[in-house]
């Protein structure tokens, strides 16, 4: 990666991006089996999308990777370490965009950006005024810095979700949902920028959707996740004639009203 | 069974929530903006309403204990009764059972709401421990506020039971004679022990207050189930530990 002619506040290449790698992962709650054995491994510097319909555990997955939810069997590593240990989280930064954004409502969309350099005194507070505007810039989102969360529109609240993220300075970045309730325009910018993000900082990038679009743009390689299981895995390129019908109907849904799919549901 | 393993889990994450805050002491310096703030919220929300409390509790009592005394023609030492009565048990409990209902029941709708809203995630995934970032500065403020309280909460007491007793007709005891027994029968270290149990029981209502507000899990509806919870154990917690704590300092006077 070459370095950008305009400076940024960021310190890119110091930060070798880490891979993750999930074995035999299974998660239960109670008697609820969401997780079942998913094993797969995502590569340094990598996009990987994972796709799947609502409840077939992503959210719980991408909990795993930065230790919000422990394994019930399996293991979940980062860059070789347990991402179930409170050590890896001070070893290696992984930065979660939540589908709800999960700002902090208690303060402004500035100062949920300098949280994590001023609780980490990673700069002064001239440094770290430098990298919030910078990420609040990269975003276009200059503007927000002294709203508070509940002002923003939706697309708003997801892009300083990501903003937040960067000025982490994240070796691996994990985004649930990104384009969830935006409109086509705006989704199809947030695809933009988590694929601009990976080129200009070299991230490891895993981004859970179930946007086609987002996918076939974006992606190096696409996991799905149906029901707890992994049925697919590889180049984002083979699901454009997938093999499995069961990929085939979740990527190419098509409305039948003569055989309505909520008819014959099993229950 | 259920409720006992509850109770248990509640008092074993408490106890690690204890532990994992103090273990961050060493920060509360650079935290300094969030401590003072803190103590500004839990003065001003709780200062007028224990101010009042107490002047009527006082008053009260210096009623009550007139209309006992006066079978006795003892009446000249109500302000013992209401001197050491506001000192050593009111002034303290009255304290603790405002701040469960103002500030601690605040402070687990604040937390419960962050956690049902993923933010206490979004801290974790930063590498920035809650107990540190919340949990600390609001404990420290606690030590800080609770004894100002209580003095205050003593004084207005005693200055309530001194107006009740100069209009009473049937008491009728001037200023000058009030305050004369309450000073000769209440010492300073009946005074000292109140400031002991309100910061006591002020402590281990704001620790239970997070934790509770942390340990919220489900959604939006749960936030008002914890605050309920928070406040009923707080009080549980005060009356039980009051008696205990009365049983510990006792012979030490
Ligand atoms: N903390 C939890 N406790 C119990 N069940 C949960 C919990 N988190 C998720 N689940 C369940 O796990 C399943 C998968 O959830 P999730 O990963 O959020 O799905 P999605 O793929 O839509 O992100 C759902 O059935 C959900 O109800
Ligand atoms: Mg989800």
């Amino acid at each position: 990666m070459t370095c950008s002619s305009t400076r940024s506040p960021f310190s890119q290449v110091e930060t070798p991006a880490v891979g993750v790698s999930i074995e035999k992962l299974s998660k239960d709650f109670g008697r609820l089996k969401v997780l079942k054995e998913v094993t797969f491994a995502v590569e340094p510097g990598e996009i990987f999308v994972l796709m799947g319909p609502s409840g077939s555990g992503k959210s719980v997955l991408l909990k795993h990777i930065v230790g919000l939810e422990l394994p019930t069997s399996g293991r979940v590593t980062v860059d070789g370490k347990d991402a179930a240990a409170e050590e890896t989280r001070e070893q290696v930064r992984m930065a979660l965009v939540f589908q709800s954004g999960a700002l902090f409502n208690s303060l402004s969309v500035y100062d949920n950006l300098a949280l994590y350099p001023r609780e980490h005194r990673v700069a002064n507070e001239a440094g770290i005024r430098e990298k919030v505007m910078h990420a609040l810039q990269i975003l276009s989102l200059e503007g927000t810095a002294r709203k508070s969360p509940s002002e923003l529109s939706g697309g708003m609240k997801k892009r300083v979700a990501i903003a937040r993220a960067l000025v982490m300075e994240p070796q691996l970045m994990l985004y649930d949902e990104p384009t969830s309730e935006l409109d086509p325009v705006m989704s199809a910018t947030i695809s933009e920028i988590i694929a601009t993000v990976k080129e200009d900082y070299h991230v490891t990038t895993i981004v859970v959707s179930h946007e086609r679009e987002l996918a076939f743009g974006i992606a190096d390689r696409v996991g799905i996740l149906m029901g707890g299981a992994l049925i697919s895995l590889g180049p984002a390129a083979e699901l454009r004639s997938p093999q499995d019908p069961r990929v085939a109907e979740f990527l190419n849904p098509k409305i039948d009203l003569q055989h309505p799919r909520f008819k014959n549901l099993e229950t | 069974m259920k409720q006992i393993t509850a109770i248990l889990d509640g008092f074993g994450s408490t106890w690690l929530l204890l532990v994992r805050s103090l273990s961050y002491a060493g920060t509360l310096p650079r935290q300094y903006r969030r401590f003072f703030e803190q103590c500004y919220l839990i003065g001003y929300t709780t200062l007028p309403i224990v101010a009042i409390l107490s002047f009527f509790i006082g008053s009260v009592l210096a009623l009550q204990a007139g209309y006992s005394m006066q079978n006795f023609g003892t009446q000249q030492f109500i302000g013992s009764l209401v001197g050491l009565s506001m000192a050593r048990e009111l002034g303290p409990v009255m304290v603790a059972i405002l701040l469960a209902g103002r500030v601690g029941s605040a402070i687990t709708a604040e937390l419960a709401s962050m956690k049902v809203y993923q933010e206490i995630d979004a801290l974790v995934t930063m590498n920035i421990p809650p107990a540190r970032m919340l949990v600390l500065p609001r404990l420290a403020a606690t030590l800080v506020m609770v004894p100002v309280l209580a003095i205050i909460a003593d004084l207005v007491g005693w200055f309530g039971g001194a107006i009740v007793a100069k209009y009473t007709a049937m008491i009728s005891i001037e200023p000058e004679a009030y305050f004369a027994v309450l000073r000769r029968y209440t010492h300073f270290k009946d005074v000292l022990n109140g400031l002991i149990k309100a910061e006591l029981f002020g402590f281990v209502v704001v620790l239970v207050c997070c934790n509770i507000g942390l340990n919220t899990r489900g959604g939006p509806r749960e936030i008002g189930a914890s605050v309920t919870r928070a406040v009923v154990v707080s009080l549980i917690l005060i009356l039980v530990l009051d008696y205990f704590v009365t049983q510990v300092l006792m012979p030490l006077q």
